[in-house]
């Protein structure tokens, strides 16, 4: 047994020096070659600054943007550092509600929501996801439905004609790839910007 | 649920089975050491590996010494983790500042990764430097992955051989699963990762200013690397506190449509190897027909209960199914198809939380991981606890004729069936034991998140998925605490190496039997009455086992919920 000592170490300290270092830090180097823009997290820039990155959904508050979905993730309390405050879109701390099927706390979220949203927009079935938290809290689309649904609003408060806006929610919808995987969708941040340029024009 | 969902359901199962007979190959002649087209490149490596370790890779192992190497490399790569967790603070690659893990999360962790488990009650981007990533997790989420395989193989050469001693070499093993499987495989797909999107930078944190002007900070890091070898070596452990759900760590329907699949490919080839070294292709077949009936009728069960949603959204009249916790990428059946791949294999990367699942379609998973994650299963670990029903189901059918059983021209004897059934009851012990204390103490019931059975589902998951080195979780439960730790990391450290060690037992049990040629009576191991026999083995022993849990957790909060009532 005493033999295998030798192989345990310098075996192990050799293979983690292969796996753990040379491998990913090689990986960085050729992925950072090959496809900069992914590498560094998809960023999108507006007159030099980062605004975002076109992956991570962000918090849209204002009646003049499109909303993402509800976030469930939380940040340390700056008054007590044991215990958790909501943050919604914390890029920093991923996470979901967790909240079960038969949580009260959800039932009654889900209700607060859906006679807010009713009340935003009565002509239409309010859409299961702009009611509903994402997975990582992050989540950077949402359904056509979803983007549909809000075009009464914004264009309110743009004062804009709500078929210019629908035009630009198609444009902003992303099908199935090949037509099978994935669910169709619309990037919020994306729609967004598009948005705002639309209005400069 | 719908027929483009179904489709891609198909689509998948069909590209696992396609990849099995070449990967299988492949793998086959890596462990008989055979050379490969790779060799021109890896093999002066491979061979100074072996020069500076001292490793003579003519000389095999008895089981035990094999079993013995395996537990020291262990050792070693415990050390690593919590030594890189605990000085995290003063090692480099650290733009984010973060300080040292503590002791009690250092230890969970630590334990989780060389267990292949990578139970996460640490949140990735708030805990883990770039360095503890890469040398603490990145490494062990091979040689973790590895070690599973292995010992599968070396399993499979008790079958295989007749009359020896030996069941091969772990370290010539390893390293060849490390250098001509896992790596190779790696380097190609975190390239494909990263041009679906996914950060590989070792760089800070983002600092954005969003479109109304509020701050906000993203993490990156070294992300494609580990997420690569995360899912092929069915380890599962998130950067991101998100897992797979992150859109960094999943960015598109493509990227998640390929994890999926290399969470199944080597733990589905792995059949093929043994049928290929047992010398009959069609024995492998069997066993991954056993596999693709437990996990199509789980895949229906989960998906038609998502779709379904649950009573309180059809009051407020939402239709769309049940997408709290998921994400909208994923829609509905990519979500639950990737929970059922994940607990059918062990490796418990999520990308929706299974905690906001309804109850019967979070108790899929739930039963996938009792069932002792052999649908398809962890690298390796699925093989061997597959391969310990099929010596139950044989057993059962021997004594249902009267005869010595036999599989693959072995006899099954008293030792072998008594390693199995120690092995098998092992799951129950981890899993059931401490669920009962959890919800005994005052300290284990604080930590779950929703009231009612669904905060009972939380327990037993954790300790289900800890036991089964799964490390997806009802993640509403808070396991950071000294308790959960403590007895989470003794759950993922006996599931493993408690089931290992007798496995490897009748390795060298079986490589020491002769080997008898079919005969007249021999029960065939081949066709459908035996994938029906092991399919039904596994049911009567995980039903008889855990459905008074289960009753107790998810089927009565179906019941609750169909009812109405909320907690």
């Amino acid at each position: 047994m005493l033999r295998e000592i030798r192989p345990a170490i310098v075996l192990l300290l050799a293979l983690t020096a292969i796996t753990g270092l040379a491998y990913p830090l090689a990986m960085t180097g050729i992925a950072g070659t090959l496809f900069p823009v992914q590498a560094q997290g998809s960023l999108i820039e507006k007159d030099g600054k980062v605004v975002g990155s076109a992956l991570i959904g962000q918090e849209f508050k204002d009646a003049k943007y499109f909303h993402g979905r509800p976030s469930a993730t939380l940040a340390p309390d700056p008054n007590d550092s044991t215990k958790t405050v909501s943050a919604p879109y914390n890029a920093a701390n991923s996470g979901g509600s967790n909240l079960g099927p038969t949580s009260k706390a959800l039932a009654d979220r889900l209700k607060e929501d859906v006679d807010k949203l009713k009340a935003e927009n009565p002509n239409a079935a309010v859409p299961v996801d702009l009611v509903t938290t994402s997975a990582s809290g992050l989540d950077p689309d949402i359904s056509p439905e979803a983007a549909q649904f809000q075009v009464p609003r914004v264009a309110k408060a743009r004062n804009i004609p709500e078929d210019q806006l629908r035009q630009l929610v198609d444009a902003n919808t992303k099908g199935r790839l090949l037509g099978l995987f994935g669910e169709p969708r619309v990037n919020v941040l994306a729609l967004n910007l598009a948005l705002d340029r639309a209005v400069a024009k | 649920m719908t027929v483009i969902g179904w489709f891609q359901i198909i689509l998948y199962c069909a590209i696992v089975v396609a990849l099995t007979k070449p990967l299988g190959w492949y793998m086959t002649r890596v462990f008989n050491g055979e050379r490969t087209f790779l060799s021109p490149v890896l093999r002066p490596i491979e061979a100074g590996i072996y020069w500076m370790s001292g490793v003579d890779e003519k000389r095999e192992q008895h089981w035990l010494t094999y079993t013995v190497a395996m537990l020291l490399f262990h050792v070693g790569g415990f050390l690593i983790i919590y030594g890189v967790m605990r000085l995290q603070a003063m090692l480099p690659f650290n733009p984010a500042d973060q300080s040292a893990v503590a002791p009690d999360l250092s230890f969970n962790t630590a334990v989780s990764f060389i267990t292949n488990t990578n139970w996460q009650n640490y949140g990735g981007e708030s805990t883990l430097s770039y360095l503890t990533q890469m040398v603490g997790l990145t490494h062990q989420n091979f040689l973790s992955a590895a070690t599973g395989i292995v010992l599968a193989v070396a399993l499979i050469r008790g079958f295989a051989r007749a009359s020896m001693r030996t069941v091969g070499n772990f370290w010539v093993d390893v390293t060849r699963c490390t250098l001509y499987v896992l790596l190779p495989i790696c380097i190609v797909y975190t390239l494909f990762l990263v041009w679906q999107g996914m950060p590989q930078t070792l760089g800070p944190y983002i600092e954005a200013t969003t479109l109304e002007g509020a701050k906000q900070t993203i993490a990156v890091g070294p992300v494609a690397s580990q997420v690569a070898i995360k899912m092929l070596g069915t380890n599962g452990g998130g950067f991101f506190n998100a897992n797979a759900a992150h859109p960094f760590e999943n960015p598109t329907a493509l990227s998640n449509f390929v994890q999926m699949l290399s969470i199944f490919v080597l733990g589905a080839a792995l059949t093929n190897v043994f049928g290929r070294m047992v010398g009959n292709q069609r024995q492998g077949w069997a066993i991954l027909a056993v596999m693709g009936v437990l996990f199509v009728a789980g895949v229906g069960v989960c998906y038609w209960a998502e779709a379904n949603g649950t009573s309180t959204m059809h009051a407020l009249g939402l239709t769309g199914g049940n997408m709290e916790g998921k994400e909208v990428r994923f829609g509905i059946v990519a979500s639950s198809l990737f929970a059922v791949v994940t607990t059918a294999a062990s490796c418990g990367a999520v990308n929706a939380m299974h905690d906001s699942f309804t109850a019967l379609g979070g108790m899929i998973p739930l039963i996938n991981i009792e069932l002792g994650e052999i649908i398809v299963g962890g690298v390796g670990a699925g093989m061997y606890g597959m391969l310990l029903f099929v010596i139950l189901a044989i057993f059962v059918a021997g004594l249902m004729v009267g005869r010595t059983p036999e599989y693959v021209g072995k006899k099954i004897e008293a030792r072998e069936v008594k390693m199995a059934m120690l092995a098998i009851l092992i799951l129950p012990l981890m899993i059931l034991g401490w669920s009962a204390v959890a919800v005994v103490l005052p300290t284990g019931v604080a930590s779950m998140a929703n009231a009612g059975p669904h905060g009972f589902s939380e327990v037993l998951y954790a300790y289900s998925s800890q036991t089964g080195n799964n490390g997806s979780a009802f993640a509403g439960l808070t396991g950071n605490t000294l308790f959960y730790n403590l007895t989470g990391a003794s759950a993922m450290f006996v599931g493993r190496f408690l089931m290992i060690v007798p496995a490897m037992a009748i390795a060298g049990s079986l490589a020491a039997k002769k080997s008898i040629p079919p005969s007249m009576g021999t029960f065939p191991t081949t066709g459908g009455l035996f994938v029906g026999l092991v399919v039904g083995v596994i049911l009567i022993m995980g039903g008889l086992t855990f459905f008074p849990a289960l009753a107790l957790g998810p089927i009565v909060e179906q019941l609750a919920m169909n009812a109405g009532n909320v907690f």
